[in-house]
């Protein structure tokens, strides 16, 4: 089983982003859970959502405290959250930033393994906004492919409609992109 | 076997009572049941489910509108949790003592104060002698299938009482998982059009919710305890149909590698499925521990409760509720009850724990389980219940 946790800010789609990605891979035969950080949600505020993907039925319901990969949309939130809480040790921080991962790991004084990504750039070339969501699951698949890309084009646009092309971009771009060291 | 869709389940609970043909819904949002009122909202109003559905002012008109619906023979369903369920309390018990076979699904969600809109069992325990069906759902599927169940037991002309159905909020209502839908054919074969025993219409007219004087409050109330007792076997066969239906065949107490047994937790709802995880890794370890989890909550599954701790020495009850004042958690209360009269009755140990969503693991069932097989006989014998996890 895999364990992913994201951090983003309300209204920036990290739910969205987990349902995306697990319905995707229930679509691919897995068995997938996502679920918000349960509570009041406020736009702007720090939130958290939640992803476990398996072959087999997942019985776990609670809150995921030992994740082994971290998500994180917005790259304001790596000073405000610890945001590898509980990271296992061989677990990956995934994060977008428009510095690289030496940059990070020495100002945040962390020694995880990192995938990094402008990803606000990304958007914002792509979408015209810089709304992360979507372009950061291109990022987390690049770290780990628990999912094929091409998974997510389906619930894309079913998800999207007309603007789902421009997500798919942004999507594939992040997938290129992303610097995993 | 058909394909199964990622979805949510408040959203795939709300599909399936759009696939019951409803005619009537009326309820109020409240977190956590919010996302299923309003998809039927949106189902409604998109032309797809052809129901009136009825925007209330508040959780008190929503079951008195249910009660005039159904008394006029329209299939009719509401949905509530919390202080939603509160302020509705005295028209609930008028549904059941009514014979009004409304469905309503409640998102668990505890009990203000202080004011919280996490999950724990605190609101049905309010409504737990009002005379209604009541049951609890493991995961999306069992809240999918169970729609259709709670329906088809109300309706049953020898039946005819309100079923509630218990889903816990957030880790239930608010999870995304893997749910295989059924087709409307399934549906229409298993779910009968509804046949109302008594309506309210002009051309034969009938009273309903009439003064009861002294001389007949009685026998209406032992009638109204026969009739929700005698609804079980109702509820066996509608499981058991469901069964050749749908595959899923459900029992009012459900066992979990209870085989060789001699400890077993008991619980109720999405919790289970955590404390089978805690279940797999004490077997692993070599102990001998089991799981009792309680489906039927209402009315009370006496027999099946017997047969299945036969063989056991202990019990422990996980309570999501507490009785204050009172013994405990109230499900341990009924458990301690109903087998005070068998022989050999197995050692009930009582935990109240994870109210009002706080988080708990399978690690934490593994401490309850060391706690209380280490513990003395006759030191649990003067510690009725402990309130896990509760910081001094």
């Amino acid at each position: 089983m895999i364990e992913i946790r994201l951090h983003g800010r309300g209204g920036q789609g990290a739910v969205t982003s987990a349902e995306l990605l697990a319905t995707a891979a229930i679509q691919q035969g897995k068995y997938a859970q996502a679920f918000p950080n349960f509570g009041p949600e406020r736009r702007g505020a720090p939130v958290m959502a939640f992803i476990r993907i398996d072959d087999h039925p997942i019985r776990n319901r609670h809150m995921i405290h030992n994740p082994d990969l971290v998500l994180v949309l917005d790259p304001s939130i790596l000073r405000l959250v610890d945001v590898t809480s509980g990271l296992k040790e061989d677990g990956i921080l995934v994060t977008n930033s428009k510095h690289n991962a030496d940059e990070l790991r020495e100002e945040l004084g962390l020694s995880f393994k990192m995938g990094t990504v402008n990803a606000n750039l990304i958007a914002i070339e792509e979408l015209g906004l810089p709304i992360t969501n979507t372009t950061m699951l291109g990022s987390l698949l690049k770290a780990n492919e628990v999912i094929a890309l091409d998974a997510l084009i389906e619930p894309l646009n079913k998800r999207f409609g007309r603007i789902a092309e421009k997500n798919i971009n942004a999507l594939k771009r992040a997938f290129r992109e992303t610097e995993i060291s | 076997m058909a394909e199964k869709t990622g979805i949510e389940v408040s959203i795939a609970a709300a599909d399936a009572v759009g696939m019951t043909n409803v005619d009537v819904v009326a309820a109020y949002p409240i977190t956590p049941q919010t996302h299923i009122v309003e998809h039927l909202a949106e189902l409604v109003a998109s032309g797809e489910l052809d129901a009136e559905y009825i925007p209330v002012e508040s959780e008190h008109s929503a079951m008195s509108v249910c009660c005039g619906s159904s008394a006029a023979g329209a299939r009719t369903f509401t949905c509530t949790s919390s202080q939603g369920l509160a302020l509705m309390n005295e028209i609930v018990f008028l549904a059941a003592s009514m014979s009004l076979p409304i469905v309503m699904m409640l998102a668990n969600r505890s009990l203000s104060g202080p004011l919280s809109i996490w999950n724990d069992h605190s609101d049905v325990m309010s409504i737990r002698d009002s005379g209604c069906i009541q049951m609890f759902a493991e995961n999306g599927q069992e809240v999918f299938d169970n729609t259709f169940f709670c329906f088809k037991v109300a309706e049953n002309k020898k039946v005819s009482l309100p079923v509630i159905l218990n889903m816990d909020g957030f880790s239930l209502s608010h999870m995304i998982e893997p749910i295989e839908y059924w087709t409307q054919e399934m549906v229409d074969a298993y779910l009968p059009d509804f046949e109302p025993v008594h309506r309210l219409h002009p051309d034969k007219p009938v009273t309903m919710g009439a003064l009861g004087m002294p001389d007949v409050f009685t026998e209406a109330k032992k009638l109204q305890n026969e009739t929700l007792i005698n609804s079980k076997s109702v509820i066996l066969d509608a499981w058991k149909e469901m069964g050749e239906v749908c595959g899923r065949e459900y029992h009012p107490v459900e066992t979990y590698k209870i085989e060789g047994a001699k400890v077993a937790f008991l619980s109720m709802g999405s919790m289970g499925e955590v404390v089978s995880l805690a279940v797999d890794a004490l077997r692993e370890k070599g102990e001998a521990v089991g799981q009792l989890k309680l489906r039927l909550w209402r009315p009370f599954p006496f027999e099946e409760l017997a047969e299945a701790v036969k063989g056991l020495d202990q019990i422990i009850v996980l309570d999501r509720a507490i009785s204050f004042g009172g013994p405990g958690g109230p499900v341990a209360s009924e458990i301690r009850n109903a087998l005070y009269h068998q022989d050999n009755m197995p050692f009930v140990t009582n935990y109240v724990c994870s109210l009002a969503g706080r988080d708990i693991t399978a690690n934490d069932f593994i401490k309850i389980y060391e706690e209380s097989s280490s513990a003395s006989e006759e030191m649990l014998k003067r510690n009725d219940y402990t309130i896990y996890g509760a910081r001094e």
